[in-house]
């Protein structure tokens, strides 16, 4: 049951931190032991994947397809596997910065659901339990959003249940249709009922339904409303969660649904989704330029980064393919790690607006280092993972004659660069507006020690860049050419039924 | 609310509607039924109780804190799953440690395994869940009943009170 551990074992850190409802020190030793045993977990799933290629178990030994499978392909393992490293990042750092009250509302149990319905969302391969698991992570990240109890946080999630709920409604109708033409909710099974099918009625409408749904969840153009208005409003470790994971969430269902389910160069959703993905980049970089505190351009930093992503798997090459799996991979880790820096900065300055904060280079000149890591990494600067991600997908875009598509990511690479130096003049740069240096004070070593260390992945990813990117290109083979998959969840011999 | 009809008819009714979720609950094990609509009834019975006599009075008859009830049972329902897990490979593959079956595939003993522990765990989460939020919702419309300053705001640091 390896393949369950991932689900288990935050949904039992789940139920020990609810019985230590009234010890908050229990609860967070608990989290930051829960986090370890899934990064544990994910990495034997890992090593077993990268021995014997992809692997599938059945829930209660119900034969695929009629059971649930949980599959573990290359995408899925490195997937949880960053998710188990971010998981620990923001345990640890959670230490310090999530207060009591959130604590005492409960942070921890909320935190474990989210984390329990992320790894099953790239776990699963069934559509319909991809819905559940959509629901847990929605459900779990509306109570992390409100538990701060701001009137701020609460319109922030307003927006951003309304508009998830109707996305879950569009992805529920959308299975439902599938289900209707095919009779499959395997994912696996799907790929052989669809196989050629790509254009009946029935089928578009059932894609485009669920277009909407990952995009909403993506916060892809026009559906990214609700990002920027409650990113920004929770703890820095709950926004450093979201940011590496949820959008993340989306991006690797749609890669999963337009390469398993159904092929996209079989589709009309290649061309929308190239516009798609170009807007989000344009409405992320232009947005974040305009922002006034770190997160709220971090937010907009977001967007960018989803649409450069959407734009890979729009262009439908293998090249542009590898490029967005390792956008995907990296972007997990440089996301976690900017939030988690907005967090100590916020810390030492007093406030994130630009209004009040600054004075933090003399104040702490190492972490100025610390955020420039991501920062640049973000912008897509060498040595940094960024750039590798940038420029394979450049590259991609061009070879494809999406010659627009290189500029935009190249362009989107500078307006970045620019919102960055902007957060570095306004917070570290310029003097703190009252007295010259930040307040300061020195930061607990579960501050810093996660920076650090997903500073050092970044670069390191940055600087021996073969391994992450001969990973995405064996990623993507499988990803092109499923037949590991399918052997895995029907069975070797499993005939393509009609 | 103050009604005698209300609080006399309940006395009668929630034993009567607790009785009634068991028994669905039961009843789910093979037919139509099963531990979500069993604990949605449960908590029907309490909600029932927090109309008539008071939350206060709801809180005691249920004994437990709601918390307590949905985490137990999360925690039932995630053992019935492991139990398989461990003992077969498969997660959720059900378990019969009291039940036999012979030669000529006949069944002995009690069919009462994982299954129906899994199915408890989702009751005590249903009906843990439904309480607490009724309970919550209940509270705070007696504090409004009672005349609670309408500013659900602290000036000073933006808080909900």
């Amino acid at each position: 049951m390896l393949l369950f551990w991932p689900l288990v074992i935050p949904f039992l850190t789940m139920v020990a931190t609810l019985f230590a409802w009234r010890s908050i020190r229990t609860q967070r030793a608990l989290s930051l032991l829960g986090a370890a045993a899934l990064l544990a977990v994910a990495l034997v799933i890992l090593t077993r994947v990268i021995a014997d290629g992809p692997f599938a178990e059945q829930a209660g030994a119900w034969p695929a397809p009629f059971g649930i499978t949980m599959v573990a392909d290359g995408l899925s393992a490195a997937m949880i596997t960053l998710t188990g490293l971010v998981a620990l990042a923001a345990a640890v750092f959670g230490l310090q910065d999530v207060s009591d009250g959130e604590a005492r509302s409960g942070h921890h149990p909320l935190a474990n659901a989210l984390l329990a319905g992320v790894c099953g969302a790239f776990l699963t391969g069934d559509l319909f339990n991809m819905y559940v698991w959509f629901e847990v992570m929605l459900i779990s990240s509306f109570g992390l959003l409100v538990i701060g109890g701001r009137k701020a946080a609460l319109d922030g999630a307003t927006k951003y249940v309304g508009l998830n709920l109707i996305a879950t409604v569009a992805f529920i109708s959308g299975v439902g249709l599938l289900y209707g033409t095919t009779g499959a909710l395997n994912m696996a099974d799907l790929h052989g009922r669809l196989a050629g099918r790509g254009g009946e009625a029935g089928i578009l409408m059932a894609t485009g339904l669920i277009i909407f749904a990952f995009g909403a969840k993506a916060a892809l153009f026009p559906l990214h409303f609700w990002l920027p208005a409650s990113y920004h409003t929770p703890s820095f470790t709950t926004s450093a969660l979201f940011a590496a994971l949820l959008t993340k969430v989306g991006v690797y269902a749609l890669i999963r649904y337009f390469t398993l389910i159904l092929p996209i160069a079989d589709t009309p959703a290649q061309p929308a989704l190239l516009w798609i993905g170009g807007f989000t980049i344009l409405a992320g970089a232009l947005g974040a330029l305009a922002q006034s505190g770190v997160r709220r351009v971090l937010n907009y930093s977001i967007m960018s980064s989803i649409g450069a992503m959407i734009l890979g798997l729009a262009l439908a090459t293998p090249l542009a393919l590898v490029g967005a799996v390792f956008y995907l991979a990296q972007d997990m880790i440089v996301k976690a790690n900017l939030y988690l820096v907005a967090g100590s900065a916020r810390r030492l300055a007093g406030s994130e607006d630009f209004a009040e904060a600054g004075g933090l280079w003399r104040a702490a000149p190492w972490l100025a280092a610390l955020f420039l890591v991501p920062a640049l990494s973000l912008a897509g600067v060498p040595p940094f993972s960024g750039f590798w991600a940038k420029l394979i997908l450049t590259r991609a875009s061009l070879e494809a004659g999406g010659y627009w598509c290189a500029a935009l990511i190249l362009g989107s690479g500078l307006m970045t660069l620019l919102a960055m130096a902007r957060i570095f003049a306004e917070m570290f740069w310029k003097s703190h507006p009252e007295g010259d240096v930040a307040a300061g004070g020195r930061l607990p070593a579960a501050a810093w020690a996660p920076l650090v260390a997903l500073s050092l992945l970044i670069a390191g990813a940055g600087i021996f860049a073969a391994p992450g990117v001969e990973a995405s290109e064996a990623i993507a083979r499988n990803l092109l050419a499923p037949d590991a998959y399918l052997a895995a969840v029907l069975g070797p011999g499993a005939e393509v039924r009609p | 609310m103050n009604s005698l009809i209300l609080s006399t008819a309940a006395r009668f009714l929630i034993p009567v509607i607790l009785a009634l979720s068991l028994f669905i609950f039961w009843r789910g094990h093979n037919e139509p039924g099963g531990g979500f609509i069993g604990g949605l009834l449960a908590a029907t019975a309490f909600a029932l109780l927090a109309k008539a006599s008071g939350t206060a009075k709801a809180r005691r008859t249920l004994y437990l804190r709601p918390r307590a009830i949905a985490a137990f049972g999360l925690g039932c329902a995630l053992v019935g799953g492991i139990w398989g897990g461990l003992a077969t490979g498969a997660f959720l593959k059900g378990m019969w440690p009291f039940l036999t079956i012979d030669a000529e595939g006949h069944k002995h003993g009690l069919p009462f395994g994982s299954i129906m522990l899994f199915d408890f765990g989702v009751y005590l989460v249903v009906l843990g869940t439904v309480t607490g939020i009724l309970f919550a919702l209940e509270d705070s419309l007696a504090e409004d009943a009672a005349g609670a300053e309408d500013v659900p705001l602290d000036k000073e640091d933006g808080r909900w009170r």
